[in-house]
């Protein structure tokens, strides 16, 4: 065996060690090779069952806070300075999220002899926004582009984070929250479940905005809004707002709170849930430092008077101050275990900063995919082996060289998955067909061509030779279109898209290596070890 | 053992039936497109839900289409030889969608299921939701019942459920599970029951997003149509690129023509296959190229259709076996691969065996009709047809020859083509 063949022996035998250890690691046992096989393997959600979910993050939401907040200070500013304005300051409602930075605040009948004020109270403290005068009373304050762009960016990556801790919270193991990859699609986040079949209760919980709230009651309750409006003469008073209570048992109440909330969710240390009274499942919350002391100071002074808890903009209980509170208060009204502790999560969580909407919800049951996935498999092998053996038969002792070239381009190509922790799925699994598929065709080709030399006269190792070389400059030319194509797809597809061109991409550069490397060295490893060679089993 | 040994079939003298052929096959595909106005989307791509359900004794499927119709927007669909339906809800707007679902699974589960009688439904839900049932029955039954043993019991259970397509018929049957004793067995059926009808899977696409889809998935084919076709121009000419692009084009309407023909939906597994037929046409297409070109090097005298058909000849075995394996395997997958991947192995099976044809007897004469237009524009429309002189075709395969002598010849008497192509 001359020097050059022990080298590639070596190399291929260094591949082949590499792969296995990534695939199975260093078993010492049946059961550990079986774990490890599971832990390298990542099945996607087709396969293993789980929940996948893309939501739309309403961006626009995050808009309309914002203007709300700078209205509320706006207002406080410009009396301040007592600038009056005719009517309240007003925002417009961009519905839908391409609307999302078209938001706009309309200040109407600022008094022309006001106007240098008014101007440079929006340019020095509210720098954000760009005043444009609409005549000589009227104004109209826009987001200035570069703060809407970055509004939706930290929109996008507080709600990610928020939906990420709720999910880490729910204790689902190897979930996912990324943005779908769908470059037109930038509000867009997949979320990915696995293990999850009945995505009801988790989907309500991330869609939960948990927007908390501690008001004080003005007034109320009422049991209509007409009932509050009419006892107020028809128009709210100032600051304060109309919020109504969930509906039971067909009853809904409202109550009149102030608008500014005295303690509000990002105010909250931690939550939790726990019995009370009467056994009831109520939610606890402990306050952070700076909070608690605005507590003690309000609660104290405000003993014997209500309070409105309100989430998501309903109010859940209304209790009257006992005592003086400082750091931890509690959550009564929940009418299960269940809900006092999705409450209570949401609240540990953080509120999102804007509402989500689901666009798409795929849940395969974990049986669906292991009926798929044994179907699949049992069919996938039950083509190999017949592709097997007619190589066997047809190409004889060559086909065998074949054989293991297929096994070992199968070895690398799970090994490869394995490496760069990617996940299997069913159009992966079209990717691994292919790859087989021009697997084998790279043999015959190889094959065919070593048969065509020999029947021209070629010596073996010549006709071995020529035949390697000859199919090499065709196998390099559909290897890299295919590849090429694989580009494409990657760039400009969709997820199963995209899986099926890494795997394919990935199955082309091992068989590469399988069956122009690797099959070389076999067939001189047979050739070398005889000293005449006249005949080749092919 | 050799199959072809010494082919010499004159295949492209009867391209023509062939072209009719494939003419034929594209028009029926077209007329049926047009009758059924589009191709058949699966909801990937038009939008709404799928719900796969199962049965413990499947009711016919007239009956579950009676207990849905009415209400709903539904179409049901037998899963063959298993107990699954699937029931497919039409495009709507979010809310509503989900709210159908719903509905559906109320509606199955009050006219096939059992009566819970307050007890647990052992088929639905996870292993999380079935140990909080057991765990104060099992410690008033006197069983201990650590949190990790509660874990590990009903995990067994949910893989035996699993195992068994996702319903348990008969508590019973759980004793052959790991773990469970006759009290745990006792205690399983005083507090559960297993139900005859199970959701399996669901499917939910937003229209907007479905759209979406949809046109990402065009658009990403077309793009690598695109990008093949440049890279085989540069390596080849580029008639061969856009004979090859062709080639595979034709195969991928056939195909799905014959989807609409055969009434299959087209989903984004669908599109899978799709793009893995396309991969398989054009992988033979370059071969069928690549000898050409060679023997173009080697055959210098030849005319153009001879010098084709052989080279069609020498890579037959090669394209029947390669084909023949390979439609061995997508055989193997659409007869014994379930109901998953039945569209999926569907494109494959067409798609190799029009794939196959196509190099042969689309992409091929392409070569030669561009060459014969090459010559009878040089010649003038009613030139008398000779030998050719100077091929047109193979030009960049002459100046790519190694010897200097050939390839400024050509460059010199064709410099709009030969010329550019020295690499």
């Amino acid at each position: 065996m001359n020097r050059n063949l022990k080298i590639r022996t070596a190399i291929i035998v260094a591949v082949i060690l590499v792969c296995l250890y990534g695939i199975i690691g260093i078993p010492k046992s049946k059961d550990e090779l079986i774990a490890n096989w599971h832990k390298n393997i990542h099945l996607g959600l087709d396969l293993s069952g789980g929940t996948q979910l893309v939501m739309q993050v309403q961006i626009q939401d995050a808009f309309k806070a914002v203007a709300d907040n700078t209205i509320e200070r706006l207002r406080l500013e410009l009396q301040k300075d007592s600038i009056p304005t005719s009517g309240d300051l007003t925002r417009n409602d961009p519905m839908t999220l391409a609307d999302a930075d078209k938001i706009e605040i309309d200040i109407k009948g600022i008094p022309s002899d006001k106007s240098s004020t008014f101007r440079s109270i929006v340019n020095d403290q509210f720098a954000d926004w760009v005043p444009t005068a609409l005549n000589s009373t009227d104004y109209k304050l826009t987001l200035k582009p570069t703060e809407s762009l970055k509004l939706k960016q930290d929109t996008m990556s507080q709600t990610m984070a928020t939906i990420e801790r709720k999910i880490n919270a729910l204790g689902l193991a190897e979930s996912s929250v990324q943005p779908t990859g769908r470059s037109d699609a930038e509000a867009e986040l997949l979320v990915q479940l696995p293990g999850v079949d009945d995505p009801a209760h988790v989907k309500q919980l991330l869609q939960t905005q948990a927007v908390l709230e501690w008001d004080e009651v003005k007034d109320g309750p009422f049991n209509s809004r007409e009932e509050a409006l009419t006892k107020h003469g028809g128009i709210l008073p100032l600051n304060t707002k109309l919020v109504p209570t969930a509906v039971r048992g067909g009853q809904q109440e409202w109550y009149l709170v102030s608008r500014s909330a005295i303690v509000r969710g990002t105010d909250i240390r931690d939550a939790n849930a726990a019995q009370g009274d009467l056994n009831r499942w109520e939610t606890g919350f402990v306050l952070t430092q700076q909070a608690a002391k605005r507590f003690e100071t309000y609660t104290s002074s405000n003993i014997g008077n209500r309070a409105a808890i309100v989430v998501d903009g309903v109010v859940i209980s209304a209790p009257t101050i006992q005592s003086k509170i400082s750091d931890t208060g509690r959550i009564t009204g929940a009418s299960s275990q269940e809900e006092a502790a999705d409450l209570a999560l949401n609240l540990r969580a953080g509120s999102l900063p804007a509402g989500v909407k689901y666009e798409e919800e795929r849940t395969v049951g974990p049986s669906l995919g292991a009926d798929s996935i044994r179907e699949g498999f049992r069919a996938g092998i039950a083509g190999v082996v017949a592709v097997v053996v007619f190589m066997l038969i047809y190409y004889r002792r060559s086909g065998i060289n074949a054989t293991l070239a297929l096994v070992l381009n199968a070895v690398i190509l799970i090994a490869a998955l394995s490496y760069f922790d990617a996940t299997l799925t069913l159009p992966g699994i079209a990717g691994i067909i292919l790859t087989i598929g021009m697997a084998v065709d790279s043999n015959v080709l190889i094959f065919e061509r070593i048969r065509e030399e020999l029947r021209a006269g070629k010596a073996v190792v010549a006709a071995v030779d020529a035949g390697f070389s000859k199919a090499l400059l065709t196998i390099i030319d559909t290897h890299v279109t295919t590849m090429v194509s694989c580009a494409f797809l990657f760039i400009f597809g969709t997820g199963p898209v995209k899986g099926f061109a890494v795997t394919l991409v990935i199955g082309l550069a091992a068989n590469l290596f399988t069956a122009v490397f690797v099959s070389r060295t076999i067939f001189d490893f047979e050739l070398s070890g005889r000293r005449q060679v006249t005949a080749l089993s092919i | 053992m050799e199959l072809f040994k010494h082919s010499d079939f004159d295949f492209l003298g009867k391209k023509w039936p062939f072209i009719i052929l494939s003419l034929i096959l594209t028009a029926a595909g077209f007329v049926s497109l047009a009758v059924k106005g589009g191709p058949r989307y699966g909801i990937d791509f038009r939008g709404g839900a799928l719900i796969t359900v199962t049965f413990a004794n499947r009711p016919p499927v007239d009956k579950v289409r009676a207990v849905l119709s009415g209400a709903l927007p539904v179409q049901v669909q037998e899963v063959s030889g298993k107990q699954d339906d699937i029931v497919g809800i039409d495009a709507m707007e979010d809310t509503a969608l989900q709210a159908a679902r719903q509905k559906i699974v109320d509606r199955l589960t009050a006219s096939f299921g059992q009566p819970s009688n307050g007890k647990y439904n052992i088929n639905a839900g996870g292993a999380q939701a079935l140990a909080d049932r057991l765990r104060d029955p099992l410690a008033a039954a006197g069983i201990p019942t650590a949190d990790q043993q509660l874990a590990t019991l009903t995990a067994n259970i949910m893989d035996y459920r699993k195992q068994h397509s996702g319903l348990i018929r008969n508590l019973d049957d759980l004793r052959s599970a790991p773990g469970i004793t006759p009290q745990i067995l006792n205690v399983l059926k005083q507090q559960t029951y297993p139900d005859t009808v199970a959701v399996v899977g669901t499917d939910v696409v937003g229209p907007t997003i479905g759209a979406e889809l949809q046109r990402k998935a065009v658009l990403a084919v077309l793009y690598a149509l695109g990008g093949m076709l440049v890279y085989i121009a540069f390596r080849f000419e580029w008639i061969y690129g856009l004979a090859a692009v062709i080639a595979v084009f034709h195969d991928t309407l056939i195909t799905i023509g014959l989807f609409s023909l055969f009434n299959k939906e087209i989903t984004l597994t669908v599109v899978a296959a799709l793009l893995t037929l396309v991969g398989y046409s054009m992988n033979d297409t370059i071969v069928t190229f690549d000898r050409i070109r060679e023997n173009l090097k080697i055959m210098r005298r030849e005319e153009l259709e001879p010098l084709i058909n052989k080279s069609v000849n020498q890579t037959l075995s090669r394209t029947v076996l390669t084909s023949g394996l390979t439609l061995l395997t997508a055989l193997a997958l659409f007869l014994f691969g379930g109901q998953v991947l039945n569209g999926f192995a569907f494109a494959l099976v067409c798609g190799i065996i029009v794939g196959t044809y196509s190099s042969v007897f689309i992409a091929s004469p392409i070569l030669i009709f561009w060459n014969n237009f090459l010559e009878g524009r040089k010649r003038g429309p009613r030139g008398p047809a000779s030998p050719r002189k100077e091929p047109s075709v193979p030009a960049m395969v002459a100046a790519k020859v190694k010897t200097p002598v050939s390839a400024p010849s050509t460059g010199k008497e064709r410099p709009r083509r030969g010329a550019a192509k020295v690499k």
